[in-house]
């Protein structure tokens, strides 16, 4: 048997998912029109499943920022910070992260993936403990086996189980690193912070929080669920990412603690990969500087999520506990969440299916991120469409 | 390495809502390839199976633990510890 021959599978889903018309996991964007439109299958479709929450990706600031760096300072950097050395522009989006954060510590990585295999790896080896929320992000799993600590999970925001489980490892909860996310990416829902921290401090643990969906989006200035919660001095890691609410690409890490710098010198993520290139950096900048000065961007978000939120409730949806800019509708069968997301597509909405294992509890999910760029026309009509093949598909029922 | 005879037995009455009917349980049955089980079922299993007997099983160790036999010497040496 060939090494090759595990694809067959793969293959054969594939094939039964093209026989049904379009492949949902391989769809081709082929003309972005603005940050919430782009021509997909011939025809203009809304974005409704790009995770652009802040709809910076056409904002001139950033055009202009990522041109000019273009020209100045070329298309790539060839190479790693640790071998050819960082450009200046790398240290100042650290410094501006820092600052954004209020904390002194700040290290950028090329991708949001890398950010978290680059600190997990980094803070928990042989001989510690990570214990992560069941429903963590794929990085963070993978970030976790890197480093070669003991992988223990939590149910899911249960805080008791989270408790359980540091007071079975007896000393060595201080050798424990405890994961979370500030928003979930598959429901939306929030890590229950104020009691995890209160946990951590009472086993004198470390925990890192990713705020991959929540940077921009939650807080007063945007800085997350530990702004808004207002932890942000006692948790010892945020990590995040710059492919969300800032537009761009890459990743980074903030923390208080005076060893965090030397993670440099010892995550492979950090040392063995090309650095982001200059306009990537310069985008990312330009964007973060829009976040702290636009805050009116957040309220129309927000605002985008309740009406959006309301009309999926309305059309009798069964969503995630919470508004968000997540916005997860869970449909009884992978069959019918398949045929539904093609039927949005062909009206023209672009949305995520998310079906299991990739899900919590086995669910099948049409999932919606929310824009600070779409109208109210735009959501009003994606509110419309859902209603409409709910009444297609599961007429006189409750999606339940 | 014999089988702790009170872990298996614990453990059997754990299994049992999981298996097929007329499907009877042995130490060498293997745990997805016999049972069945989907990866959902595999994480509530253990999430039994870690609260009845106040341990946590470490993730790295999943890919070892493929027979009944096997689990009982994990839970066995978590329980030592």
């Amino acid at each position: 048997m060939s090494l090759f021959e595990k694809f067959h599978r793969i293959q054969q889903i594939r094939q039964e998912l093209l026989k049904t018309g379009v492949n949902p996991f391989h769809v081709t964007v082929e003309k972005v029109l603005s940050p919430t439109e782009a021509m997909i299958n011939g025809q203009p479709t809304i974005l409704v499943g790009t995770n652009n929450y802040l709809g910076l990706t056409f904002h001139p600031d950033c055009i202009k920022a990522g041109q000019n760096a273009l020209a100045q300072e070329g298309t790539g950097t060839t190479g790693s910070r640790m071998a050819n050395g960082s450009f200046l522009s790398h240290f100042e989006l650290e410094r501006a992260i820092a600052e954004f954060y209020e904390l002194p510590h700040a290290i950028v990585f090329s991708t949001g993936y890398q950010a978290n295999l680059g600190v997990l790896s980094a803070l928990a080896g042989p001989g510690d403990v990570i214990l992560l929320d069941g429903d963590s992000h794929a990085s963070i799993y993978d970030g976790c086996r890197l480093g070669g600590a003991e992988i223990i999970r939590f149910k899911h925001n249960d805080v008791t189980d989270l408790e359980k489980r540091l007071r079975r490892l007896g000393e060595q909860s201080q050798k424990t690193l405890i994961v979370v996310e500030g928003i979930y990416s598959m429901l939306g829902d929030r890590a229950p912070l104020a009691e995890i921290v209160a946990i951590k401090k009472q086993f004198g643990a470390t925990l890192v929080v990713d705020e991959a969906h929540s940077l921009g989006v939650l807080g007063p200035n945007g800085r997350g669920l530990v702004e808004e919660v207002g932890v942000e001095k006692e948790v010892d890691c945020i990590v995040g990412t710059f492919s969300k609410s800032l537009g761009s690409t890459g990743g980074f890490a903030v923390s208080y603690h005076p060893e965090f710098e030397l993670i440099r010198y010892t995550s492979r993520p950090y040392i063995f990969t090309a650095s982001s290139c200059p306009s990537v950096v310069a985008t990312t900048k330009a964007a973060l500087n829009i976040i702290q000065t636009h805050p009116q961007l957040r309220e129309k978000l927000w605002d985008n999520a309740n009406q959006l939120y309301e009309g999926l409730q309305k059309a009798g949806y069964l969503l995630g506990a919470e508004v968000g800019p997540i916005i997860a509708a869970m449909i009884p069968t992978k069959e019918m969440a398949l045929s539904m997301w093609q039927g949005l597509l062909e009206q023209g909405i672009y949305v995520n299916l998310m079906i299991p294992p990739a899900t919590p509890n086995g669910e099948s999910l049409l999932r919606c991120s929310v824009s600070a760029a779409h109208t109210a026309e735009q959501l009003t009509h994606i509110g419309k469409t859902f209603s409409h093949l709910k009444e297609q598909y599961l007429p006189s029922t409750s999606v339940a | 390495m014999a089988t702790n005879p009170e872990i298996l037995s614990q453990l059997f009455d754990i299994l049992k809502p999981f298996t097929k009917e007329g499907q009877r349980l042995r130490e060498e049955t293997k745990l997805v390839a016999e049972l069945g089980l989907d990866s959902l079922q595999v994480m509530q299993v253990l999430l039994k199976i870690e609260d009845h007997f106040d341990i946590s099983i470490p993730l790295n160790n999943l890919p070892t633990i493929q027979t009944v036999q096997e689990l009982v010497h994990e839970i066995e040496t978590l329980v030592k510890v």
